[in-house]
């Protein structure tokens, strides 16, 4: 019996019971459905993830202050100010591994004045022109603002899609002047669109400026960092236990650290960023950089990091691993339906060998061999499971689409995932119909006709 | 003149357990081509373990069976389904046909596994043709649950027939079938005997028995009269 025949006669004996073949094939296509909505979806919302760290340049780092801790009590982030320019610098200059790197600094917002319109951004933030290559953010109009007008503090400035729209309106805003406070600033470049950011937050909305000019010109009156308004931490013992101990030498009177210029106007900035050279650099970047700062800030080998260093690797595979984890937990589920599927699979086919017996030993009879027996089953099962898993992978794929639709999770159609699914449902059939198939061959003819 | 099947010494034996149970002791038969033989004999007297060794269901404990010159009580599975398929064609008494399956496709279904593959076209045309030679073309499309008895046997009759075998096998062919349609079975038989057709009937009741030409009676495992003649 050739191969189209076995198939021809396979579907002719499941049209004789087309509910029962379709309740059969039910666990077959419930396991698919769930096996492909799930790789559709895991596939959707690790490709988000992987945009939206290309979109903050996939091999970049942040290095933060640390915090400070006093009797025990962590005081939060902000709460230490120890990254200064040279740090910078430094870091840009001796660590190998680093590409780029740019101070930051932070502005509270403050109201933009364009004519006779104006606009409060999400951020003011100063930084040096590497800042645009690091995070990967191309200008739309105009330039970025150079290491020159860095150094000198001028007023210049790049600002996002969503301020020069707020802000200008149909106006170019390249060469226009806009003022923060009363600060006029020349708009040198409006950078591309990147849209929302991962907790939904508009990033086009913001200014940039070189960091120099921010620290001296917007927060530059006060000291410390732009983001904290606690005074600078105590840090000498005398303060901290002013009972304690004889001062040898006369205290400092309050008034006049007030007074005295002490700390230059740019002391400390409140980030460094930085790339590496390559997303697999970044680990070693990060080495260098600890190694640098603890020793350009004198920590002793039993000290903390007096900063901290993230990098988006460490959250991506944060974000990658945590949808993995829900990602397999749920296609372990599936796995086990489909198990489940084929066990019902097996069950009905052995019925069906055993409600079949005399129509087994009438194909004998007339000239069916026992392979032919066993082939017949066996492709029974095998179809069963295969249109189970067509009609799974068209349910999956509906439900994936359906659940992007009301839910917006982020989805993505995975081939790799169809012709898994369908190599699993011919397994399956092939595993769970096996047995059945095999018992069908192995009965004896003159018993299976007389069998009522 | 032509033999089609020699059985020389034939014995069955049956092991259950320790206990072995012979059913044939010793059974020597010819049957010539064109023969119309009725096989007889009590319940229990070995007469359908010897139709089931004739019909290559069975095998023989010893004894050599001859069909066309082709020794087959010891030749592979396979062979016997290739012998089952082509030389010979089985009626039984409840019919065994497919249910929910049409009587056209009932009758094609042994071509299906017949070596060569005809095209359905073919087996269509070969199924057909059988059905006419039981007068059933008209009823080619129903299903066996909307035939009568014995429009249900003559659809059984075309299936034996469609791969023109020169052997037929009639266990109790009329055993569910009021008298009056077994009378046209057995008319059947008889043109099927006239047109060169071997028929081997097997029964216990003399009425069908008379339409044969040849009566072989069982007794206990042994051929009581009308063997090799």
């Amino acid at each position: 019996m050739n191969f189209l025949n076995t198939v021809i006669t396979a579907l002719k004996a499941l049209r004789r019971n087309p509910t029962r073949a379709l309740l059969t094939t039910l666990g077959i296509v419930i396991g698919i459905a769930a096996v492909i909505t799930m790789m559709e979806i895991g596939n959707g919302s690790k490709t988000s993830v992987r945009t939206t760290i290309e979109k903050m340049g996939a091999n970049s780092g942040l290095i933060l202050p640390g915090w400070l801790r006093r009797g025990g009590i962590s005081m939060g982030m902000g709460s230490r100010v120890s990254l200064t320019p040279a740090d910078a610098e430094a870091v840009g200059r001796e660590c190998p591994s680093i590409l780029f790197y740019s101070p930051v600094v932070r502005a509270s917002s403050q109201q933009l004045i364009f004519g006779n319109s104006n606009w409060v951004p999400q951020w003011i933030t100063g930084v040096s022109p590497e800042f645009f290559l690091i995070r990967n953010w191309r200008i739309a109009q105009g330039r970025v603002f150079t290491r020159e007008e860095v150094e000198s503090n001028a007023r210049v400035c790049v600002i996002g899609a969503t301020v020069a729209r707020e802000l200008f309106g149909d106006v170019s805003p390249v060469d226009c002047e806009l003022r923060i406070r009363d600060v006029a600033f020349r708009v040198v470049g409006v950078l591309h669109p990147k849209g929302s950011n991962m907790i939904g937050m508009d990033e086009d909305d913001i200014l940039f400026a070189p960091w120099s000019t921010i620290r001296m010109r917007i927060t530059g009156r006060r000291t410390g960092s732009a983001t904290s308004t606690k005074s600078t931490p105590a840090s000498k013992p005398s303060e901290l236990y002013p009972a304690t101990g004889v001062a040898l030498y006369p205290e400092q009177d309050s008034s006049l650290t007030s007074d005295k210029l002490l700390i230059p106007k740019f002391t400390f900035i409140d980030q460094i960023v930085f790339s590496a050279s390559s997303p697999a650099k970044v680990k070693q970047a990060e080495k260098e950089v600890t190694a640098l700062l603890r020793e350009r800030h004198r920590l002793r080998p039993m000290d903390e990091d007096d900063f901290r260093i993230h990098n988006s690797g460490e959250f991506m595979s944060m974000l990658n691993s945590t949808t993995l984890l829900m990602t397999n937990l749920l296609l372990g589920v599936a796995l086990l339906s489909l198990l489940v599927g084929g066990v019902g699979i097996m069950n009905i086919m052995l019925v069906s060998v055993t409600e079949r017996t005399r129509e087994i030993g009438l194909r004998m009879a007339v000239g069916a061999r026992s392979s032919d027996i066993l082939k017949q089953f066996l492709v029974e099962s095998i179809i069963l499971c295969l249109a189970g898993g067509v009609i799974g992978i068209l349910m999956g794929h509906g439900t994936a689409v359906l659940i992007n639709k009301y839910l917006s999770w982020p989805i993505e159609s995975s081939p790799g995932a169809v012709v898994a699914a369908v190599g699993v449902s011919v397994f399956v059939g092939v595993v769970f119909g096996f047995y059945p198939a095999w018992k069908a061959s192995k009965l004896d003819p003159i018993d299976a006709l007389r069998y009522e | 003149m032509n033999t089609l099947i020699e059985l020389k010494d034939i014995t069955k034996t049956y092991f259950l357990e320790e206990l072995s149970v012979p059913v044939l002791k010793g059974i020597s038969l010819e049957i010539r081509r064109g023969d119309y033989v009725a096989l007889m004999g009590a319940s229990g007297s070995g007469k359908s373990t010897l139709m089931n060794i004739l019909g290559c269901l069975d095998r023989p404990t010893t004894g050599d069976y001859l069909l066309e010159g082709e020794e087959l009580g010891r030749a592979s599975g396979d062979r016997r389904a290739v012998i089952r398929n082509r030389k010979i064609g089985f009626v039984f008494q409840s019919f065994n046909l497919l249910p929910r399956t049409s009587a056209i496709e009932n009758v094609i279904m042994p071509l299906a596994y017949t070596a060569g593959g005809l095209s359905y076209r073919e087996r269509y045309r070969r199924g057909m043709e059988a059905l006419e030679q039981v007068g059933l073309t008209d009823r080619a499309h129903h299903h066996p649950s909307q035939l009568s008895g014995g429009q249900q046997q003559r659809v059984a009759i075309a299936r034996a027939l469609v791969n023109r075998p020169p052997l037929i096998f009639a266990d109790e062919p009329t055993g569910n079938l009021d008298s009056k349609t077994s009378v046209e079975v057995m008319h059947m038989f008889d043109a099927l005997n006239a047109d060169g057709i071997t028929i081997i009937l097997v029964t216990h009741s003399d009425e069908i028995a008379n339409y044969a030409k040849r009566v072989i009676r069982i007794s206990d495992g042994l051929v009581l009269d009308g063997g090799v003649k």
